[in-house]
């Protein structure tokens, strides 16, 4: 503390000096200038120079990647007998893109009833790009900032509270019908499936509930607020957060995993434990081999 | 031979009779209670009853055990379960659902579970009692009808068994939906729609139940009466009665050496079976005590309070009601319209007629039974299932029957864990239900003929040793023993087919209905070996055994030709 009181002083044993005042208003300028070209945003022109550089990236990408099912200019596809070969791009948004490609649906392994989920082909960066590209088509939903989405941006513990409850009556009345009590997941008719959505992304879900993915409901904010979709989110998160409360959940299936549980464990060990009791009868019956010499 | 009578004498006196010496104090009350209870007598002959040991004969055991669970829980549960539909907002320790609107009875059972200490745990022990209760009496049932235990005299106690399993499943179901939370209220939902599928009179019969439009204030109070009072009465005076009429028939029994229809082997109540029931009862706590433990069930607060706008995917009900709500699940949408009343076809079927139906052909297995073989005497020892072929087939039909209707309950879980189509399942169990039990019938009875046939291969060659005999010729022959006197004993003291038994004959000749049943009820039975057949097989054995005799005891220890060995090391190895 000494120390620094005496560099301090130091210091301003020269305030007074005749150039100090230039010198300060030298140094302040200086930072200043720096710190702002640093920070400050790009230039309009160069904001479209760059977008402009990422739709081109997009596109390429786009062309190699995606064009064979959605057509060269994400016009879709349709096959010669009426049949939806890749539907159209047009409008569909940046937030399609990144929720399809970056759960690693887009690119489809092959057309069914269900598409299936594998690991990105993409790094976040091209997926940037090419929903830079898509969304330059028309327009459609962008991607959603991380406040809009993340449960962890709530200002408040009431807040967040409140919101949980609000969210977990939105999801037991819009989401559960298709995808389970828990979000487990349920079955769609002819081999289709809603999946699970215990491991999916704050983001992924979403833009998921924006954009409506295959079979899914498209739940515009009209339908669900921007607010009510963070909240459901909120809801899904603290209740992959919190624990079991009565034990192993059985795969939180509900009553049919409990009904295994029920038959193979509790009475499968019952009747194990018949067997062990009728084995261990009286004495004079066990010695009876011994003695019977 | 003289007597000292003046002890006698000196007893005889006017004082009332008393015992000489201090009577212990557990005596004392004993005696007690007797000379006003009379209990003296009926302890002595419970404490002598004699039951006979097999694991299979505790089944019941388990769901007897399973009910005294739900009884001591059940009472716990009720201290704090508020039957109320009473709608107010909940403000427990349950974070998100705070603030939310519910009836009581969702509150109160969110309480039980996050706010009453050891409330969830005593709360998942009586729902997995619960569970276990029902599926005891059925593998009970399975057991007793498997081995010819439902024969006279005990066809009452069949019909109070398959009682006590509609009960059950009632008493289950009502329980169910007691908590009013979101899985519960679509069962009650669901229950409503059943009852209104009943032609003309459903509506009325809704109403009835609900007091007015679904779901009222009333539904939730009126099943916890019949839940807990109600039904429990019903069942425990139905218990009693099978266990009285258990006791009064004696228990049956496997056959063995000494062991007939007019006695019973095995070890008295007290000190053998009371330690073991006791102790069985204690195994059958503790395993829904950990079962509660470590396993959830029916995680009231992920679903949330009902609401009619909301359904759950994985809306199931318990096990028991799975089998109707598989057939709901398969039935095709058949609905008819008369003079403008709706018949619906696709719920009142598969829900209302197929389990009544079935059960009623349950409650009349025996008496069918009777009928077709006509047989009139009382059995008191068991059968193995492979003895009664059609019997047994019949049953495993109804099984199979079962089986595809309960997979079809669970056709949603089976489509996203297994990758299939929820479409193909429904049609593949639509032509299982009918198509699986004929098949599962030939194949059972098939497989009870050929265990016959090799039960009268081993009673007249013996069993297979596994030791091999070869002789000089170089032929092979595996070395049979004669079984065990006491096995033999218990694999012959069943009775013949009705081979050579004159068919019953209509009017015009042709044998009748009741004559073709019992023709195809014995058809393809094996039956047992005759004396001849035995002493015959026993001599034959004797001469093969004897001959064998003289080429048993050269052991092949692998080194028979260690003599003519040659070093391949020595062969040339090319020309």
């Amino acid at each position: 503390m000494r120390l620094l009181n005496r560099s301090v002083g130091r210091l301003s044993r020269h305030r007074r000096r005749p150039l100090a005042g230039a010198a300060v208003l030298l140094v302040a300028l200086l930072s200043t200038g720096g710190a702002y070209a640093a920070l400050a945003p790009a230039s309009q022109a160069e904001v479209e120079k760059d977008n402009a550089a990422l739709i081109a990236e997009g596109k390429e990408l786009f062309m190699i990647n995606c064009s064979t099912c959605h057509g060269a200019n994400g016009e879709g596809i349709t096959t010669q007998n009426g049949k939806l070969y890749g539907p159209s791009l047009i409008g569909v948004g940046a937030a399609s893109v990144d929720f399809q490609v970056g759960t690693g649906r887009m690119p489809m392994a092959q057309p069914g009833a269900q598409v299936e989920v594998k690991d990105p082909s993409f790094n976040q960066d091209e997926i940037d790009a090419m929903a830079a590209y898509v969304a330059s088509l028309g327009p459609g939903p962008a991607v959603p900032e991380p406040e809009q989405y993340d449960p962890e941006t709530f200002e408040s513990e009431e807040e967040r509270d409140a919101a949980v409850a609000l969210g977990g009556q939105i999801f037991l009345t819009n989401c559960t019908a298709c995808h389970n009590f828990t979000g487990a997941g349920g079955a769609m008719p002819r081999g289709g499936e809603a999946p699970s959505i215990l491991n999916t992304d704050p983001k992924h879900i979403y833009q998921a509930m924006l954009t409506g993915p295959q079979s899914m409901d498209t739940f515009s904010d009209g339908n669900i607020s921007p607010e009510e979709k963070k909240a459901v989110i909120a809801y899904i998160e603290t209740m992959k957060e919190q624990p079991d409360y009565g034990g192993f959940n059985n795969g939180a299936l509900g009553p049919v995993t409990e009904g295994i549980v029920a038959w193979v464990v509790g009475l499968g060990v019952l009747v194990a434990f018949t067997v062990w009791i009728a084995a261990h009868t009286t004495r004079t019956n066990q010695t009876k081999k011994g003695s019977a010499k | 031979m003289s007597t000292d009578t003046s002890k006698v004498a000196a007893s005889n006196g006017t004082d009332a009779a008393a015992p000489a010496g201090k009577p212990t104090k557990a005596g004392a009350a004993a005696n007690w209670a007797d000379e006003r209870l009379g209990i003296g007598g009926l302890s002595k002959f419970l404490s002598r009853k004699i039951f006979p040991d097999h694991w299979s004969f505790m089944l019941g055991e388990i769901a007897l055990w399973s009910f005294v669970v739900l009884l001591v829980t059940g009472t716990f549960l009720t201290l704090w379960f508020k039957p109320s539909m009473a709608e107010i907002t909940y403000q427990g320790s349950y974070a998100p659902l705070r603030g939310i609107d519910m009836s009581e009875a969702m509150a109160s059972t969110l309480d039980i579970s996050f706010d009453v200490r050891g409330g969830l745990l005593l709360r998942q022990v009586h729902h997995w009692a619960a569970m276990l209760f029902i599926a005891s009496m059925m593998i009970h049932m399975m057991r007793v009808f498997f081995t010819g235990a439902h024969r006279k005299p005990r066809e009452i106690n069949w019909v109070i068994g398959a009682t006590l399993l509609l009960l059950g499943t009632l008493e289950g179901f009502t329980g169910y939906s007691l908590p009013d939370d979101l899985l519960s209220g679509t069962g009650i939902r669901a229950a409503d729609g059943f009852m209104m599928a009943i032609p003309i009179v459903g509506t009325y019969l809704s109403f009835f139940l609900f007091g007015g439009e679904f779901p009222g204030d009333d539904i939730i109070p009126r099943l916890f009466t019949i839940h807990v009072l109600l039904i429990p009465a019903i069942l425990l005076a139905l218990i009693g009665a099978h266990l009285i009429l258990l006791i009064y028939h004696k228990h049956t029994q496997w056959p063995g050496p000494g062991r007939t229809e007019k006695n019973v082997v095995g070890y008295p109540m007290v000190p053998n079976y009371i330690s073991k029931m006791t102790g069985f009862f204690f195994i059958t706590f503790g395993v829904t005590a950990l079962l509660g433990a470590f396993f959830s069930l029916n995680p009231v607060w992920k679903f949330g309070p009902y609401d009619p706008t909301k359904v759950t995917a994985g809306s199931q009900p318990d096990w028991y009601m799975g089998w109707p709500d598989g057939a709901l699940r398969i039935m095709p949408g058949w609905e008819s319209h008369f003079w403008g009343s709706t018949w619906s076809w696709n719920i009142f079927f598969p829900v209302i007629v197929l389990p009544m139906l079935a059960w009623m052909v349950v409650l009349m297995l025996p008496f069918i039974e009777a009928w077709i073989t006509g047989d009139k005497r009382e059995h008191h020892l068991l059968q193995r299932p492979r003895n009664a072929p059609t019997r047994t087939a019949t049953f495993v039909a109804l099984m199979t029957f079962y089986a595809g209707f309960w997979a079809a309950g669970g056709n949603d879980i089976i489509a996203i864990k297994f990758d299939l189509s929820i479409n193909q399942i429904t049609y593949f169990l639509r032509a299982f239900v009918f198509l699986g039990p004929i098949v599962a019938f030939m194949i059972t009875r098939r497989w009870c003929i050929s265990l016959q046939r090799k039960d009268n291969e081993k009673l007249l060659h013996g069993y297979e040793t596994g030791t091999v005999i070869r002789t000089p010729e170089g032929a092979y022959h595996e070395k049979h023993l004669p079984v065990h006197e006491d096995e033999a004993y218990a694999m012959t003291v069943r009775d013949r087919g009705r081979v050579g038994e004159e068919p019953e004959l209509k009017k015009n000749g042709k044998p009748t209905f009741r004559a073709k049943l019992r023709a195809f009820y014995y058809d393809h039975d094996v039956d047992k070996p005759t004396t001849e057949e035995l002493s015959e097989a026993h001599r034959h054995a004797e001469h093969e055994a004897h001959e064998l005799a003289a080429h048993e005891g050269h052991v092949v220890d692998g080194h028979d030709f260690d003599d003519h060995r040659h070093s391949a090391v020595e062969e040339p190895l090319s020309h």
